[in-house]
């Protein structure tokens, strides 16, 4: 800890000391000031230009200033860094490897500061930032992570004993959070004998009560909000389309990414509805990302609340392209999905599904238990 | 000899003096022309070059060119999430600036396009880039940030899971920022100093691809529009809905193109010819041939051309809309067309493009062969064409 001190104490005293001209606190509280619509573009404008004006002095504080912007402020916050280290290499001035080194360590700066860090470590020295990633296959910067994971396993590749790889493996799986290098590492896994649930490791949930088809009328049922909106009773009969009656049924579905195909359990409808029912179990309250996938247009309920919609049709899926922010309360928490089907005739527009997964902000999984009732109630 | 070389040299300079910007998508006024002469027939990776420049990432944007620098467009990461924005000098491809911006908007998209997407817009003052993601920043010739918006952090509820293109234009001293979506759908008006809206008028929630055309008719600066069967012109001023026509045909996907007072609208159809009579159109002539797909139009010579996914270009008469003549070229074509010095260069996904005589007759003057990637309509400007791969910006022209 002393020695990260002392890197940035060596870097206030080195060329880059501060200009006596350039208010950097100012400077930096107008950019993170930003607001909608371009309010406080332009003292933003003013404020960049005095950081990228003062030069590699700025360089630190424009970093640390990551911590609590938005991500408005904080692309106006990144492209400042860019000005900065250009500018650095132009006047032939080499950015301070050891302060780097030092912020990029520290877990508690924010993810994309230390992740630029990193990137202006490696424009200077590659085996130094190469070197960084040996402890990083848990970093809360996923790009770090991510990089760290790849180096990981191209290490493992020249040895063939399952006896080494398998623990290996395994480590690196349950440190994946992005969804390609999950399934290099649960294919890496089993071919050395081990076992990876990419199901789990994600968060899918696999066991729904479903009720539909609700009719929904030229595509009004988005905005329709049906008695299972209001409450969830799995023994209620409800009235669909056409008249059809039905109630709550148990589906689980075996799909490794959680998909629940709704032609194939309910039927091919159009201008129709479905809910989909899950109750997940948690020890204490933890707030988790709700990320969900879907050619059809999608809502999500939390304990009755709604966390999240996006009413968009057979435009692609694809996971995780849905995200809504929500928190698990301790104890049983009740999770609604609803999905919508519109009438487009193409071929490529039948498809009626979903899939959802309940992660941390990472991606990565939460202790939680799937306790949806399996049983039909009549 | 000496006077040669030294005549030569003169002409090189001069064309390179005279250089003619090339600012939007598909040059000025969004017709894919440019009025130069001495641009190239014959090139290859090693030969007819002035320079190339390896690309940090992937696009499928338009290289842009004005006042002496290239500005172009990439995305880089797992998750496509990481824009970047370059300036390249336009005489020695020597990178002046490079800016980063993490994307604050969803980056799912149709695998062939990417979050590079929509072409930047330059101006003297520098350059307006958007990306797929919604994310807007305004940089000074020197990389300075002028602005910036993340247009989904405005407006969160913008979707287009296909992934959006429409790139912005200048008309009248503002920014022209098209946003058709399934989500909250509108076309606005920037300020180009502050970024801030200066107005901003609902569409129809539609998915759409489409760049505007920026026509002055009257004296009056109108915006033009297409979307999914209707096109619809606003006051370049105010936003002010002018007039609007249904059924003509307009696409969702390419732009159209505006010549003599005819407004050649591509559609799922084909092109449709709409001339402004009183107040509305009267369509002039319909050609289900001519139908590009993803590629635009162009009207030159009094001829339209339309190069197809099916690696086929049409040619018809752009007064009459018959048909002249079809020419299959190598592969198939996402860029569009272009055409100056009486040559049409149209540019298939891999990288070979076909140099065709302008006429009315189908003459093959050369097929040249990059051999990568090739999805972004390149610039004319400088006597050079500036294609961009998936990997390199190559600057093709006699040096």
């Amino acid at each position: 800890m002393l020695g990260r001190y002392l890197a940035v104490a060596v870097v206030l005293l080195s060329p880059f000391a501060a200009r006596a001209d350039v208010d950097y606190p100012a400077a930096i509280q107008a950019i993170k000031a930003v607001g909608r619509e371009g309010a406080g573009n332009e003292a933003a404008a003013a404020g960049w230009k005095q950081l990228v004006g003062g030069g590699g002095i700025a360089l630190f504080p424009t970093l640390k200033a990551f911590d609590g912007a938005s991500p408005t402020a904080a692309n106006w916050l990144r492209s400042a860094i860019d000005g900065i280290a250009q500018a650095e290499k132009k006047a032939g001035r080499k950015l301070p490897m050891e302060a780097l080194i030092a912020f990029v360590q520290e877990s508690q700066n924010a993810s994309a500061a230390r992740r630029i860090a990193f990137e202006l470590i490696a424009n200077q020295d590659k085996t130094t930032a190469n070197g960084l990633l040996e402890s990083m296959v848990n970093d809360p910067s996923l790009e770090l992570r991510r990089d760290a994971i790849a180096a990981e396993i191209e290490k493992l590749k020249p040895i063939s004993a399952t006896l080494t790889l398998k623990p290996a493996y395994e480590k690196l799986f349950a440190a994946s959070r992005d969804p390609d290098q999950i399934e290099q590492l649960a294919k890496l896994v089993e071919k050395a004998e081990g076992k990876a649930d990419i199901t789990k490791h994600m968060g899918f949930i696999t066991k729904w009560q479903l009720a539909g088809p609700f009719d929904s009328p030229m595509n009004a049922g988005f905005g329709t909000p049906y008695p299972p909106e209001k409450a969830i009773d799995l023994a209620t009969e409800f009235t669909g389309k056409a008249g059809a009656k039905f109630t709550w049924t148990p589906n689980e579905t075996k799909q490794t990414y959680g998909i629940v195909d709704l032609n194939a359990v309910v039927g091919k409808h159009k201008h129709a509805v479905i809910y989909a029912f899950a109750a997940i179990d948690v020890e204490k309250e933890t707030a988790v990302d709700f990320r969900a996938g879907s050619q059809n247009a999608l809502q999500i309920f939390v304990n009755g609340k709604k966390i999240f919609e996006r009413e968009e049709y057979h435009h692609g899926t694809k996971l995780d392209q849905h995200l809504g922010k929500g928190t698990l309360t301790a104890g049983k928490n009740q999770i609604l999905v609803k999905i919508c089907q519109n009438d487009q005739s193409e071929q490529w527009a039948q498809v009626f599904g979903f899939q959802l997964r309940i992660c941390d902000h990472l991606g990565g999984p939460v202790p939680m238990q799937i306790v949806t009732p399996t049983t039909t109630n009549k | 000899m000496n006077r040669f070389i030294a005549l030569a040299m003169l002409v090189v300079a001069s064309l390179h003096a005279h250089a003619e910007d090339w600012s939007q998508f598909r040059g000025q006024n969004g017709t894919g022309i440019s009025s130069e002469a001495g641009l190239p027939v014959k090139w290859s990776k090693t030969e007819g070059l002035r320079w190339s420049m390896p690309l940090p990432a992937r696009g499928v944007s338009s290289p842009v060119v004005r006042g002496g620098i290239v500005y172009i467009t990439c995305s880089s990461g797992a998750l496509d999430n990481r824009l970047h924005v370059l300036a390249y000098d336009v005489k020695t491809g020597k990178e002046l600036w490079h800016r980063q911006l993490a994307a604050t908007g969803g980056t799912n998209c149709h695998p062939m396009t990417c979050m590079a997407a929509p072409t930047p817009v330059a101006d003297d003052s520098g350059v307006y880039a958007m990306f797929a993601t919604g994310d807007l920043a305004a940089y000074d010739t020197d990389g300075t940030l002028r602005w910036y918006r993340s247009l989904v952090g405005d407006y969160p509820s913008i979707t287009n899971q296909v992934g959006m293109a429409a790139s912005p234009v200048l008309a009248d001293g503002k920014l022209i920022v098209p946003m058709d979506n399934a989500g909250e759908s509108f076309i606005a008006a920037l300020d180009r100093k502050s970024g801030k809206n200066l107005w901003k008028v609902g569409r129809e929630r539609e998915i759409g691809w489409v760049t505007p055309l920026v026509h002055v008719y009257e004296g009056k600066t109108e915006v033009i529009m297409s979307g999914r069967g209707v096109v619809t012109a606003y006051y370049g001023e105010t936003g002010e809905k002018l007039w609007s026509q249904k059924g003509t045909g307009p696409s969702d996907i390419a732009s159209a193109t505006f010549q003599e007072g005819v407004l050649y609208s591509p559609g799922r159809g084909g092109t449709t010819a709409l001339k402004a009579e009183n107040g509305t159109f009267k369509e002039l002539w319909k050609s289900p041939k001519l139908n590009g797909g993803m590629s635009s139009p162009l009207v030159y010579k009094n001829i339209v051309y339309a190069a197809t996914g099916a690696g086929v270009v049409n040619a018809a008469d752009a007064v009459t809309g018959k048909p002249l003549w079809d020419e299959r070229f190598k592969g198939k074509a996402s860029a569009s067309p272009l055409a100056g010095d009486g040559k049409v260069y149209v540019f298939n996904e891999k990288g070979l493009t076909t140099v065709l005589k302008a006429a009315d007759k189908t003459e093959i003057l050369a097929e040249n062969d990059l051999g990568e990637e090739t999805l972004g309509t390149p610039a004319i400007s400088g006597g050079a064409i500036f294609i961009r791969t998936d990997k390199t910006l190559f600057c093709v022209g006699v040096k």
